[in-house]
């Protein structure tokens, strides 16, 4: 499975991508993609939002279990993908083109203490 | 069993418009042996062991504790005068078995109890499944296609009943676990596709069959579970559990929801009624996503007032979600009904 190497990860299996703009892009990883299995719900906070770093603010759910996602970094919600309603499998085509949801981050070095690609991968293989 | 070969919605697919398998080898056979077997049966269980008067013919069936509350579901094949076979759940075979013995040592000792732990279970199901089933046993055909719904047959080492848990037609066959990897790797080869423990659920859910510790249990009576058809009191036969059924008021029911907002039904989620329908809650017992409806549905344990059509709300987080209630099964043979 590849992590890619442009991203951060939390512990709790979301990924964040920092855009050119200065907003962070956040969804949830392959890995947990896979243990949820089919998605069929997507619940995704409102724009507007300020979310704490560690908040509850997004729902997956698939046919086997309900998954809240957590916010990795403090920040305003500015939008959330609208595919996801109609068509929540496209997290399990591709967990990380399906975007959830974007952030205008409180403290962008918040980042810095995420995980890298590095760091989750060894993450991933200590669950196993 | 697995939860899932690969995508849990492709396995539930599959049965519904082909074939699919379900490797059911945790559920328990039991034999019971003996000429008092009828008798026994007949206060063992809810159901009247009576309706079975054809050899191979199943009953469906639970069995309750004193205070009406139920131990399990199970199925019942009549064999013969003297041999009778049961099916129970994995998760509680164990205690069932020591119910059964204790009821036998009190009031029928020569019976014999045979747990089977020497026969594996594979459930085919799914409108294709008895023909790739016929492909692969060779010569069961001519013995199986004229088979009946809760009917079943020994054939060879097979043990082949025309029952199932999806919703869909099939067999359920037992065999021994010697040879059961050997007939699993026979039904692949002939394009049934194997399905797991969450397929399983979604397909029973959609259907409306109930699952142990779910939608009931030892704290549930079964009128109040959608099992009230199982209970037969039309005569005066005295079973385990009739005293306390008849002195019990029964106030709640099991009906169907649809979820009429985004989202998903799970069980112990609450349902509040409407005004005028009760002001007791509801429980979600079972819920999920129905992959053949694509939406959401639940079995719900609701007042006794609520009736099909209803508006309700199940609270799911910090939300209030709209639903509909319906009457149960939500798809049969392939066919949505509700």
């Amino acid at each position: 499975m590849s992590i890619p190497n442009n991203l951060k990860y939390t512990k709790s299996h979301e990924w964040v991508r920092l855009e050119d703009d200065g907003t962070a892009t956040i969804g949830i990883t392959q890995h947990a993609q896979e243990l949820l299995g089919d998605m069929v719900f997507v619940e995704t906070p409102d724009t507007g939002r300020k979310l704490q770093q560690g908040e509850e603010c997004a729902v997956v759910e698939s046919v086997k279990a309900a998954a809240d996602v957590y916010a990795p970094i403090a920040g305003e919600v500015i939008g959330a993908n609208p595919d996801l309603e109609a068509a929540p499998e496209k997290i399990n085509q591709d967990a990380y083109a399906a975007w959830l949801f974007k952030l205008k981050p409180v403290n962008i070095a918040d980042l810095n203490n995420l995980l890298d690609a590095v760091a989750y991968q060894k993450l991933l293989e200590s669950e196993h | 069993m697995p939860l899932h070969y690969g995508s849990q919605l492709e396995e539930h697919h599959k049965v519904r418009t082909d074939a699919g398998m379900f490797d059911v080898s945790h559920m328990l056979a039991v034999d019971i042996n003996g000429e008092a077997a009828r008798s026994f049966l007949r206060h063992l269980v809810a159901n009247n062991i009576d309706k079975l008067t054809q050899p191979g013919k199943a009953l469906y069936t639970c069995m309750l504790n004193p205070e009406g509350g139920v131990i399990d579901d199970l199925i019942i094949y009549f064999l013969d005068e003297t041999h009778f076979r049961m099916v129970v759940n994995a998760g509680t075979a164990e205690g069932d078995m020591e119910w059964i013995l204790a009821q036998r040592d009190a009031m029928a000792r020569g019976l014999e109890i045979v747990p089977r732990r020497d026969l594996a279970m594979i459930a085919v199901q799914g409108p294709d499944a008895r023909a790739k089933v016929w492909r692969v046993i060779e010569g069961s055909q001519a013995v199986t296609e004229n088979l009946k719904l809760f009917q079943a047959v020994l054939f060879d080492k097979y043990f082949i009943a025309r029952t199932g848990y999806t919703g869909e037609d099939g067999f359920e066959i037992m065999l021994p676990s010697v040879d059961a990897a050997d007939f699993w790797n026979a039904l692949h080869a002939a394009g049934v596709a194997p399905a797991g423990l969450g397929a399983r659920d979604t397909l029973r859910l959609e259907a409306g069959m109930n699952l142990y510790g779910q939608d009931m249990d030892q704290n549930t009576s079964p009128l109040e579970s959608g099992l009230g058809w199982t209970v037969d009191m039309k005569t005066d036969r005295d079973f385990i559990g009739r005293k306390a059924l008849m002195e019990a008021p029964v106030k709640r029911q099991l009906m169907g929801l649809i979820l009429l907002d985004r989202g998903v039904l799970r069980s112990h989620q609450k349902v509040a009624m409407s005004p005028g329908k009760g002001g007791e809650e509801g429980e979600i017992t079972s819920g999920g996503f129905s992959p053949t409806l694509d939406k959401s549905i639940a079995l719900a344990r609701l007042p006794l007032e609520t009736a099909a059509g209803d508006e309700v709300h199940v609270i799911v987080r910090d939300k209030m979600l709209r639903a509909k209630v319906v009457k149960y099964p939500f798809v049969r043979n392939g066919k949505v009904l509700v």
